[in-house]
């Protein structure tokens, strides 16, 4: 299947570093995509790149965003502004600072349907209201003559997805949706989302550093590290056998509520060091950290290439699947 | 025997007219050499009640008992010699750390004020504590910005490691950190408490890190503790709804859709419902829970909870 957004060999660029380097992926209709890392490996400013929105400093060295027959990457700044909300819509990480405290919430649903589909202001607050309902967001009419601060960080999601929403996109970019949200509020919203996919069957593209959540929430999984993509599949066999020594360094470092793993008895798994070490290498940026280096791995950076499982990996290691993520086989004893 | 004892502890905040019962009746019981974990949603009270054990915050009512010692009524001249003993970890090393003292003054300045040995002995101590919690030798005369979140991490710890204390509260000390580097500060916290047979208070939102990291286990829910028990109890039978709840709201990358989240926002702990707090939230919510608020008691399983049904909540899907 042609892939409704295709991303090839993205290259972002700072004036003394390059946050992101040849980044290939696609995103089917109706998918949900998440890419994982933790800070620093570039998903972020991979996301602000495909809006077209990264901060002064940055730029967009090389690369494609193609959507429908459309490179992103050169339409004219007034083309793009309309593609904007209707073709490709963002959320961010935090609803306090995305919305606007002056207005009301009615006004900040309104403006985009007036401005991208040319609504009256009446069509336009009949409509938020719906969209408002669509979030359930209780009392939808009331709500639309709230102020944001009146609303909890749970409910300015919603209202935040409401919008992102209100021209029915085609993709739904989510940075960091559920961060800033306690535990329970982040399954409603993250449950929102999944649910706006299937209905108006949107591609969403969720943004993360929590692996739980892409287990549960998404079909295909990239994980990024220091800029790059070290693996891609989808999550059953990520979790169940991850291959890249970082993705297997990531899932045995993490304590799981469904593991019986207790300090009195086990350690957890440690990756040395941090993820600063990357920039100074030359090779493949996780050889610092990494078990399993190979003298190549300090010089060339690996090319990405297929594995088992019909996964994509990047590492010189000839990798086999191994278990040792999930259940902590590489855990010491005392 | 019991190193901390919280008697009903009550602390309040004043915002605008209504006061706010951020901690509103907590008791809590800290063995020697006992990690504690106490879970919670934001605005529960939990750090809160941390603070408070320490008397950063001034509790309004309750009793602190510290090795058989009542902190509430001491005088601050004489509070300070228990500070030594009771320390404490912030979530944020980056808010945490003055930015203008070299980690060698930051780590200095509590045996400065505690008077603890000679000036040799001081600095001999500041290197120990810096082998202890992996920094390198150099870090003494760095400032805090030329460290990684986790450094820094490591350098809250050491600061709380160098009067020799007996308990530490660690307010969500790995919330800030990254996954990589999660594991090495909750090794450290381990290793150290196994070393120095400390007792730990744990506080976090993040169940999975409480579940590798605590032999007991308190629930909080708007200022009061809905359930605790043992690290067994708490994973394997939980008997309150709201802990069901939050177990049931971890994500997992092992299971592909799960429970229906729990309904409704987080309360307004300006604005509390009547009878049992979690009512309006709760799936067994009968008449009985709108009218008395519950008391905790002791379950079949043993361990405590405050709910009227806790006997009807099903098999667990943690365990």
């Amino acid at each position: 299947m042609t892939p409704l957004l295709d991303v090839r060999d993205l290259t972002i660029c700072f004036p003394n570093a390059t946050p992101v380097r040849n980044l290939s992926f696609g995103l089917a209709p109706a998918e949900a995509l998440a890419i994982v890392g933790e800070s620093g490996s570039g998903k972020s400013l991979t996301a602000l790149a495909l809006m077209r929105l990264l901060p002064g400093a940055a730029r967009i060295a090389s690369g494609r965003v193609r959507l429908d027959n459309d490179d992103l990457l050169a339409l004219p700044e007034v083309e793009m502004r309309s593609r904007r909300g209707r073709d490709i819509a963002m959320i961010f990480q935090e609803p306090m600072t995305s919305l606007n405290p002056v207005l009301t919430i009615g006004r900040q649903i309104a403006e985009v349907l007036q401005l991208h589909r040319g609504l009256t202001k009446a069509q336009a607050r009949r409509e938020a209201a719906e969209l408002l309902d669509l979030v359930r967001i209780p009392n939808p009419e009331r709500c639309l003559d709230d102020h944001p601060h009146r609303l909890s960080g749970g409910m300015r999601q919603r209202v935040m997805i409401a919008i992102a929403a209100a021209c029915r996109p085609k993709i739904l970019i989510a940075d960091e949706p559920t961060t800033a949200l306690d535990v329970t509020i982040q399954a409603q919203v993250l449950e929102l989302l999944d649910r706006l996919r299937r209905e108006l069957s949107l591609s969403l593209l969720l943004i993360t550093h929590d692996l739980g959540l892409v287990g549960q929430w998404a079909d295909r999984v990239i994980v990024m590290y220091a800029g790059r993509k070290v693996e891609e599949a989808s999550p059953g066999i990520l979790f169940e056998r991850p291959l890249h020594p970082y993705t297997r360094g990531l899932l045995a470092a993490s304590p799981r509520l469904h593991d019986r793993l207790h300090y009195r008895s086990a350690r957890l798994a440690e990756i040395p060091g941090n993820i600063a070490s990357a920039a100074t290498q030359a090779g493949c940026p996780f050889a610092p950290r990494c078990p399993d280096r190979l003298a190549r791995c300090r010089t060339n950076v690996p090319d990405e290439r297929d594995a088992a499982s019909g996964r994509r990996v990047a590492c010189h290691v000839d990798l086999t699947e191994s278990s040792r993520g999930l259940h902590h086989d590489a855990a010491l004893s005392y | 025997m019991t190193l901390l004892s919280v008697t009903d502890l009550k602390a309040t905040y004043r915002v605008g007219a209504a006061p706010v019962h951020a901690v509103d009746g907590v008791s809590l019981d800290i063995a020697p050499g006992e990690t504690v974990g106490l879970v919670g949603e934001s605005g529960c009270g939990k750090s809160t009640l941390g603070k408070t054990i320490l008397r950063l915050v001034e509790p309004s009512a309750g009793r602190i008992a510290f090795d058989g010692v009542d902190l509430t009524t001491l005088p601050e001249r004489r509070l300070r010699a228990y500070r030594r003993r009771l320390q404490m970890i912030f979530q944020d090393p980056f808010a945490s750390l003055n930015p203008r003292q070299t980690i060698g003054d930051i780590l200095l300045a509590p045996l400065n004020v505690h008077r603890v040995g000679s000036r040799p002995d001081r600095r001999r101590r500041v290197s120990a504590i810096l082998s202890q919690v992996g920094l390198p030798e150099d870090a003494v005369a760095r400032y805090p910005h030329e460290f990684s979140g986790g450094q820094r991490q490591r350098i809250g710890i050491a600061r709380a490691l160098i009067l020799g204390p007996d308990l530490i509260i660690c307010d969500e000390p790995v919330s800030a950190l990254d996954l990589s580097v999660q594991a090495q500060i909750l090794n450290l916290l381990a290793d150290i408490k196994r070393d120095l047979k400390l007792s730990l208070l744990f506080i976090s939102h993040d169940l999975s890190v409480v579940r590798y990291l605590s032999d007991r286990v308190l629930v909080m829910y708007l200022g009061r503790i809905v359930e605790t028990g043992s690290h067994e109890q708490i994973w394997k039978t939980p008997r309150h709804p709201y802990t069901r709840a939050l177990i049931d709201a971890v994500p997992d990358p092992a299971r592909r859709r799960y429970a229906a989240p729990l309904p409704g926002d987080l309360p307004d702990p300006r604005n509390v419902a009547e009878g049992c707090r979690f009512q309006p939230r709760c799936p067994l919510a009968t008449e009985l829970c709108t009218r008395q608020a519950p008391e905790l008691r002791v379950t079949s399983t043993g361990h405590q909870v405050a709910c009227h049904h806790a006997e009807m909540t099903a098999a667990p899907s943690a365990a």
